[in-house]
This record gives C-alpha cells, sequence and structure tokens, in this order.
C-alpha cells in the first residue's frame, strides 16, 4: 500500500511555475542594470583611458599612507571616545539631577551641530584663547591639525557611543540586576561580568555603524589640512585636474567600508551563535 | 511683474526675518556687538547663512523623500533585478563619504556636462551652482538611507491590506496611496525624523564648494575679524537652534499622524 502511494507520489507532475512575463517590474529591473552595467563599464573605460603609470607611481603611495592617516585617526579617537563614553553614559542614568541634565547637555550639544562646525570650532576657535593656552602650555597641542581632529571628533564620538551604551544597558531586564544582587554579588561585579556582556550584543551593530559613519565623518579633516585619504585626493587634484583622482578615493572608501562591514558582520554572526534557535 | 513678485516676497521675509528683522534676535539683543545688523556687525551675514542652510535642506527634502520611497519599492518588489539594481545604489551612497559624493557631483558634474558640450559643439566653461550641487549630493545621500526606513515600514504592514485592497475592488495604485501610504507614513515618520536632523547637519559639508550657508558665514566673519571661537560658537548655536526648532515641528507632526490611533 505504502509503496504504491509512493510511486505515485513520485509521479505527480507538478505544476509548471507560472511564466515570468515581461511586466513593468521586470523591464524597469533590466534597464536599471543595463544602465548600472553602463556605468560600470563607463568606469572602467576612463580608468583604462586614463590610465598613467607616472601618476600612479606619484600618487599611490600617498593615497595609501593617506588611508594610513584615515585609520589612525578613527582608531584614535574611536577609542578616546569608547574611554570618555563610560563616564557620561553613567551620568545620563544616575539618579543625581544636575550629573544627569549636564551629561545630557554634553550629548545634545555634540549630536546637534554638524562635526565640521565642531572641528572648526576648536581648530580655529581655540587659537583666540592663544595666549591663555600658551600660558598653561596646551598652545603646542591645539596648534597641530592632527591633534585638534583627533580632539574633535574623540569628544563627537564620545558622545554617540554614550547613547549607545546606555541604550543598550537599559535594554538589559531589571530582573538580570536583581538576580545578582540576589546572590549577594556586588554592584561593579555585577556590572562587570552579567549586565556588560549582554549590553555589549545589543551594541555591536551601532558600534559597527558607529564606526563606519566617523571613517565617512573623518573625510572633513583634509578641510583642516590634514591629510588623509580625502586630503591626499584634494592635493592629488589640485596638482593634476585629472578626475580620476577623486574616483580612485571613491573605490578605496567603498571598498573598505564594505569590507568593514562584511567583517563586522561576520563577528556579530559569530558572537550571537548561541543566541539563535 | 516677475520683479514685483520677487520685492513683495524680500519685504515679507525682511519683516519676519529671525535675526535682523523689527523684531529680530540680533537686532535686540546684539545691535551693538559684532554680531550687530548693518555694516558695522555681521549679524546680516550670518542670518542669510541661517536662510540658506535651511532653504537647502527643504529643497533637498522632498527629491531625498520621493527618490527613498520609489527605491524602497523596488527594494521589496519581487523581481530580483529590479532589487539589485536598488541595492548597489544604497551600498554606493551609504559607503561614501558625504563629502566625496558632494565633490563627485560638483566636479564630476561639471566634467560631464563640459564634455557633453563639446560633443555637440559647443564652446565655454561650465559651472553648476553648487546649490545645486548639494542638494542633488544630499538628497541621494538622504534617499538611501530614507529607503531603508521606508523599506523597513513596508514590512510592517501586513499582505492583508493590500488583498483588503484588492477585495474591495481597488487597484493597484489606489491601493498604494489609499491604504498602504497613510500608515507608511505614519510608522517611517520616526525614522524620517532622525534623517531630517542629520541632513540639516550635512548641509554643513557645502560651505566647502563655495555655497555661503551658516559655516561659510561665520567662517568669513572669524577671519575678518579674528574672532573665531565666538563666530564657529555662534555657527555651532544656531545649528543647534535649528535641531530644536525641527524637533518641536516634528513632535507636532508626529502627535498630528497618531491622532487617529485609537489605544490598541
Amino acid at each position: 500500500m505504502s509503496e504504491t502511494v509512493n510511486t505515485m507520489a513520485q509521479d505527480v507532475v507538478k505544476p509548471p511555475p507560472p511564466a515570468r512575463r515581461w511586466n513593468a517590474d521586470r523591464t524597469t529591473g533590466h534597464a536599471l542594470m543595463v544602465l548600472w552595467a553602463a556605468l560600470g563599464l563607463g568606469l572602467v573605460w576612463f580608468m583604462i583611458n586614463a590610465w598613467d603609470p607616472e601618476l600612479i607611481a606619484k600618487y599611490g603611495p600617498k593615497y595609501l599612507s593617506g588611508l594610513g592617516v584615515t585609520l589612525s585617526l578613527v582608531g584614535t579617537s574611536i577609542i578616546i571616545g569608547a574611554a570618555l563614553s563610560l563616564p557620561l553614559a553613567f551620568a545620563r542614568m544616575s539618579n543625581s539631577k544636575i550629573l544627569g541634565s549636564i551629561a545630557y547637555a554634553y550629548v545634545y550639544f555634540f549630536r546637534g551641530t554638524p562635526l565640521l562646525a565642531q572641528t572648526f570650532l576648536i581648530y580655529y576657535g581655540f587659537g583666540t584663547f592663544r595666549q591663555e593656552l600658551d600660558a598653561i602650555g596646551l598652545w603646542s597641542f591645539f596648534r597641530d591639525a592632527w591633534n585638534c581632529a583627533v580632539f574633535a571628533f574623540a569628544l563627537n564620538t564620545a558622545a554617540y557611543q554614550a547613547e549607545i551604551l546606555r541604550g543598550a544597558i537599559e535594554s538589559v531586564p531589571k530582573g538580570q540586576w536583581e538576580g545578582a544582587a540576589a546572590l549577594g554579588i556586588s554592584k561593579f561585579q555585577a556590572f562587570r561580568k552579567i549586565i556588560l556582556p549582554q549590553a555589549l550584543i545589543v551594541a555591536l551593530r551601532p558600534y559597527g555603524n558607529e564606526i563606519i559613519l566617523m571613517i565617512k565623518g573623518s573625510a572633513i579633516v583634509a578641510i583642516i589640512t590634514v591629510y588623509d585619504l580625502m586630503g591626499e585626493t584634494r592635493r592629488a587634484f589640485s596638482r593634476t585636474f585629472d578626475f580620476q583622482t577623486y574616483l580612485w578615493a571613491a573605490i578605496m572608501y567603498l571598498v573598505f567600508v564594505e569590507a568593514l562591514r562584511n567583517v563586522w558582520d561576520a563577528i556579530e554572526r559569530r558572537l550571537t551563535r548561541h543566541l539563535k534557535r | 511683474m516677475f520683479d514685483a513678485i520677487a520685492s513683495f516676497v524680500n519685504s515679507i521675509l525682511a519683516i519676519i526675518d529671525p535675526f535682523c528683522g523689527p523684531a529680530g534676535l540680533f537686532r535686540w539683543l546684539l545691535n551693538d556687538t559684532i554680531l550687530g545688523c548693518g555694516a558695522d556687525g555681521w549679524g546680516d551675514e550670518v542670518g542669510s547663512g541661517v536662510l540658506v542652510t535651511v532653504s537647502l535642506a527643504v529643497a533637498t527634502l522632498p527629491l531625498g523623500l520621493a527618490l527613498g520611497f520609489f527605491i524602497a519599492l523596488a527594494k521589496q518588489s519581487s523581481e530580483p533585478s529590479l532589487k539589485l539594481a536598488a541595492n548597489i545604489y544604497t551600498t554606493i551612497f551609504r559607503g561614501l563619504p558625504e563629502l566625496l559624493t558632494l565633490f563627485l557631483v560638483y566636479f564630476g558634474g561639471q566634467i560631464g556636462i563640459q564634455a557633453l558640450v563639446k560633443l555637440f559643439g559647443g564652446e565655454g566653461t561650465v559651472e553648476i551652482s553648487s546649490f545645486l550641487a548639494g542638494m542633488i549630493a544630499l538628497g541621494v545621500v538622504f534617499s538611501s538611507y530614507a529607503s531603508e526606513v521606508f523599506l523597513s515600514a513596508f514590512r510592517a504592514i501586513p499582505d492583508g491590506q493590500y488583498e483588503g485592497g484588492y477585495a474591495v475592488g481597488l487597484r493597484k495604485s489606489q491601493a498604494m496611496r489609499l491604504i498602504i501610504l497613510p500608515q507608511l507614513i505614519r510608522i517611517a515618520l520616526p525614522g524620517l525624523s532622525n534623517l531630517w536632523l542629520i541632513l540639516v547637519k550635512d548641509t554643513a559639508l557645502v560651505s566647502v564648494i563655495g555655497l555661503s550657508d551658516i559655516v561659510r558665514q561665520t567662517g568669513i566673519a572669524a577671519r575678518v575679524s579674528k574672532e573665531a571661537f565666538l563666530f564657529f560658537g555662534t555657527a555651532c548655536l544656531l545649528y543647534l537652534i535649528l535641531a530644536m526648532v525641527s524637533s518641536i515641528g516634528l513632535s507636532a507632526i508626529e502627535r498630528w499622524s497618531t491622532k487617529g490611533d485609537t489605544g490598541r
């Protein structure tokens, strides 16, 4: 009996999938893909035509060193910002009204104004206080564009990271704190060993986004004469008037950001594998 | 006729000008200082910068919203080629720094149009207005983020809503306009509010290609008067005020949009 059913089931011919007709969606989709392909080929053709070994030999290493400057700038400010964000996040969550409102004002200021204006405020604005800064020996620090950029970026990212951290810590249910307290674990220990690990998993994706935003945002340091990838690009363009200088920068940024995004996704998959059902 | 309208609009703007108008902030509070109005102070220049910043953001918004909506439509379609085309778009414009996108549009547009003009036998150099370049670049970036917001809003609307619409005899476009869109806007509003605040901040970048916005005007004032901290501080404060005014407006819109919600 069961055999007949099996053979019958095998003999059943599935209805053919509905024919995919050339409706509006499909036509537009193919047209757009043709457009992208044409743009891509146009880019390749432009690059081959504009290929100049001398130019590459001259500016290639500079672009790489520019990328290095971008990465070290972002890396330094992210790390300093992370250190600053911890006390900020705690001040934001504290019961003290004064601490809370100071932290809120800080976060509101740095998230509500453009990074460009903040950087100008620090790089050009602190020059107003040259005498005072000289007196306490800080002028040599603020005279340097790189230091000013790191200073501005670290303060800026600290505000964003504090909000990420606060959101993540508040997303851990209260029962986790209470459970730890019931076991006689001190508050500090509970935070370090129970709350933080759970919060960081929630914060992982926003942190990745913040790093990518910083890499993209760091392009503005080119305006205050730091020769990062964007700065090297502007310098190369102003000397050669060759548009491929900008296209190379675009390719480098795009490849780097996409690579980082994929690596971050892989890290997240790895770290959250115990949460998969 | 046209001049008459323009002068009428200008006189209205002069009256409601919040900085140097009859009831302006700078005129009443800071008139004898460096931020006062008129030839001695920088108040009117900075005020015109605020107007440029606001009008750039306002002009970019509809462009970005419309583009973003159509890209979200493409992303949630069942046609793989359409989805892929939309995904390439967002990958590119979310991966590039906004400043670089701006330069690509500004210089690339100039070079491209020049090449086209030459192709048709024209002469001379072409210059794109920095306002237009800024509008396109910021609009493109805005649209690629807005498409994600719209897409997640689309996913929050159950299929039954479309099916119900078709069942009562609505056409596809009607169901979209009458049933889906009103719900979509409500769900997407918080995300779009965020993007608006980011857009206002991103307009600062356009100062680099020479548009006289807040940052550029205060920068000029800072260079001439040697009061850099004062003027860039003013710029930051102005952006903060813009952000506060926007959030008040946005929360009013949000209250209005959720007015019909019954407690579920």
